[in-house]
């Protein structure tokens, strides 16, 4: 099962094809990527590294960029508040 | 310790890989970095299980015969004195000495906000190819395509191709400028045989002109989009919205270093110097030109960068012809007065920090919102909202301060201690 990657999103396991990116994992799994200061749902816009709001925790460390984020086996991404 | 180099090029976008090639077929010591995981920039990005296609697989296979030092998933954030960057790759700060640099940081889209454009699944054009080539599956998918621009018909037809079905393609330019455009793409034989191929590739794809998108509505992820078309509007269905308004140069690194900048592009001359000396650009901080005026100045500024000024020379007539193909872009794809409407008072327009359009329009200037609503001063730097409110309030963009890109703390604190410039960072990782 080398093509496919298995990791969390807030708390719940998803595989994907191994290669995807963390912000197309989050999308998979129906998540927003994170909530914004008003409170609304936020997902990618950019693709390209440029606008953060892809951002997530990934492994516990905040404020990664999941566009540019390749998934890895077992990691543990939470959106972010 | 800084690696050093002869020739350095920031970007490894087309101009850029074209810009490396050249400069060490000089024998020079070249280095290329860019800030994704492979080169090729946006344009030649491609999902792990496509293959290099042409022409991009002539010039990465031209690289490989070359020992350019390939340095990627690298982002320059600063540069401390003249002839030293320094980038971020992972959480390590790298130190790039170099003798002659050549600047290819290319473009990105422009968007505009309208009524639910923050809603998840309303994309960039570019955005969502971009997340289908790294694995999103897009097979019957709704995907409406609205804006302006070349792009949005390579992404419909990446979309299509990839099983998406496209109710719409929504381009705000009027049918008379896209005909006027259309008819110059018929003195180019190779802009001619893209067309075609883009017909073939959309045929039965609904396109209309003089339309655009006015709101997007959902509430956890966008369900439908209300477009404006000859007049009348009209709402529909839709799984993404792919949304983009042409494309706004990267600017921000050659203005750190303090290149002229003028009409928001990057100033050069007939062999792509900027004002700075040793300094090149090439690609789309100088102008927005597709493919081949990219490659065609990445080739002009590697060889003037390694002294070969007669040959570059010769390619200036080239690159005249495809100067011409910019500014026809530009034209053809002007943003329509209405589109300035297109924001109601309570739609955000600077993400980062949530400030609706009617707190920003009390102000008579970007610096003076930034002060007052934290507008621009979020992750992004103002790269999203700054070209935005541009059009909206034809405000003028600041000055850039370092670092050009947030950095992780621990960067920093390698970087120049003491300096008390950074608040940058800090709202990147609040
Ligand atoms: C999102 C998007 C999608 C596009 N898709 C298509 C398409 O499908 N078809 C098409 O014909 N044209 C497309 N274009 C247009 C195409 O990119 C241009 O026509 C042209 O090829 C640009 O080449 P370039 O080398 O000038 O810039 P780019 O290809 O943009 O390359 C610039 C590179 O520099 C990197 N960079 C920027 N700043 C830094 C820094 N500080 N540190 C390190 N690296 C940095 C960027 O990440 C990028 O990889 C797209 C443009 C965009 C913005
Ligand atoms: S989607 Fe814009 S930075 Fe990731």
């Amino acid at each position: 099962m080398s093509d496919q990657v298995s990791l969390t999103v807030n708390g719940a396991s998803i595989s994907v094809p191994s290669g995807a990116t963390v912000a197309v994992a989050v999308a998979l799994a129906g998540q927003p990527c994170r909530t914004s200061v008003t409170g609304e749902p936020r997902g990618p816009l950019c693709g390209m590294g440029i606008c953060f709001e892809c951002r997530v925790t990934i492994n516990g460390i905040p404020h990664r960029r999941s566009c540019q984020s390749p998934c890895e086996q077992g990691m543990e991404v939470t959106s972010e508040t | 310790m800084p690696q050093s180099f002869d020739i350095l090029v920031i970007g490894g976008g087309p101009a850029g890989i074209a810009a490396a090639i050249r400069a060490a077929e000089s024998g020079a010591n070249t280095g290329i970095v860019d800030d994704n995981a492979a080169l090729g920039g946006q344009i030649w990005r491609r999902a792990r299980t496509e293959s290099v296609a042409e022409p991009a697989a002539e010039w990465h296979q031209r690289l490989q015969t070359t020992n350019v030092s390939v340095l990627c998933g690298t982002r320059v954030f600063d540069q401390p004195e003249p002839g030293l960057l320094l980038a971020e790759r992972h959480n390590d700060i790298l130190q790039l000495a170099y003798q002659k640099l050549v600047l290819a940081t290319g473009a990105r889209e422009r968007f505009l906000p309208f009524p639910g454009w923050t809603l998840p699944n309303v994309m960039g054009a570019g955005g969502l190819q971009a997340m289908v080539k790294a694995g999103l599956p897009i097979r019957d998918k709704r995907v409406i395509v609205a804006g302006t621009g070349p792009l949005l018909l390579a992404v419909a037809a990446y979309l299509r191709s990839h099983g998406a079905e496209i109710p719409i393609i929504c381009e705000q330019a009027s049918w008379g400028k896209l005909a006027r455009f259309g008819l110059t793409l018929l003195a180019d034989r190779q802009k001619t045989t893209q067309a075609r191929q883009l017909k073939r590739d959309l045929a039965g794809v609904p396109f209309a002109a003089n339309a655009w998108p006015v709101a997007a509505h959902g509430h956890t992820a966008v369900q439908s989009l209300t477009i404006m078309r000859n007049g009348r509007s009209e709402e529909i269905a839709c799984d993404y919205v792919a949304s983009g308004f042409h494309l706004v140069p990267n600017t921000e690194l050659a203005a750190l270093l303090g290149c002229q900048i003028r009409g928001g592009f990057v100033h050069v001359d007939h062999l792509q110097r900027t004002s700075l000396p040793n300094v090149f650009c090439a690609g789309e901080p100088t102008s927005i030109g597709g493919l081949e005026l990219s490659l065609i100045e990445g080739e002009i500024a590697g060889l003037a960068a390694s002294d070969r000024v007669p040959e570059a020379q010769r390619l200036v007539a080239d690159r005249k012809k495809w100067a011409r193909f910019a500014r026809r872009l530009d034209r053809t794809f002007s943003l329509r007065n209405e589109l300035r409407g297109l924001a109601s008072p309570d739609t955000i327009v600077c993400r980062c920090e949530d400030v609706p359009h009617s707190r920003l329009r009390e102000h008579g200037s970007w610096r003076a919102a930034k002060l007052h609503t934290r507008c621009g001063m979020g992750p992004c730097q103002g790269r999203i909202c700054g070209p935005a409110t541009e059009f909206l309030f034809r405000w003028s963009p600041d000055s850039v301060r370092p670092p050009v890109f947030p950095v992780r703390v621990s960067s920093l604190s390698a970087e120049r201690t003491g300096q008390p410039e950074h608040t940058k960072h800090e709202e990147a990782n609040r």
